[in-house]
């Protein structure tokens, strides 16, 4: 049989690259954007709503190339990412909810912060992507 | 469900990696679905069979 190079791996990794460009881009904007008003720009609302809307505008895009992703996958990576999603969707929610909950009642000493979400979020799917491909295997 | 595709491929020198190839998925799809740990959709099953030049039901079985 003639060598033949395998047009699924380079599409995925194509399309993993993408996102992780559109992910570090983000990340980037993300923190230009929390972090600008304070040692940047001194709290100008001009900037501040610029910096926010590009940041929205490269997480829409984000966004798209994790779809994009997704579909690029084969149907048994497809189904490991999409339980991890899922997974990490609903902790994130419940999780989410508990916590913000836990802020009100005042039963933890600090303030509930969006970004400890973001870390359950990420965990969780991490952790349930490396499950459910150990499942597979 | 149960499958042939490790025998099918012994027969005709056929590596994982190289039927993955022909059937456009990644060779641990192929390992996973020889395994019997993840089903095909009916596409892919499609693809597999047509490759072999045999029937569905002469590749998959319900176990």
């Amino acid at each position: 049989m003639e060598t033949k190079s395998n047009d699924y791996y380079t599409t995925e990794r194509k399309n993993l690259r993408h996102l992780a460009y559109w992910t570090g881009a983000w990340g980037l904007t993300v923190a230009i954007a929390a972090f600008g008003p304070k040692f940047l720009w001194d709290f100008n609302s001009s900037i501040s709503i610029l910096a926010i809307s590009i940041s929205t505008t490269i997480g829409a895009g984000m966004i798209l190339m994790n779809r994009k992703y997704a579909n690029g996958l084969d149907e048994m990576h497809r189904k490991i990412f999409m339980e991890a999603k899922a997974l990490a969707l609903g902790v994130g929610v419940v999780g989410g909810l508990s916590y913000s909950m836990l802020d009100a009642a005042n039963v933890i000493p600090f303030h509930a912060e969006i970004g400890h979400l973001v870390m359950l979020i990420g965990v969780t799917y991490f952790i349930a992507y490396i499950v459910g491909s150990i499942r597979y295997k | 469900m149960k499958n042939r595709i490790k025998v099918l491929r012994a027969e005709r020198n056929m590596t994982q990696e190289e039927l993955a190839i022909e059937v456009q998925v990644s060779r641990q799809t192929i390992n996973a679905i020889e395994k019997g740990k993840f089903d095909p959709s009916l596409p892919l099953a499609f693809k597999i069979s047509r490759l072999f030049e045999l029937a569905i039901e002469d590749i998959f079985q319900l176990d």
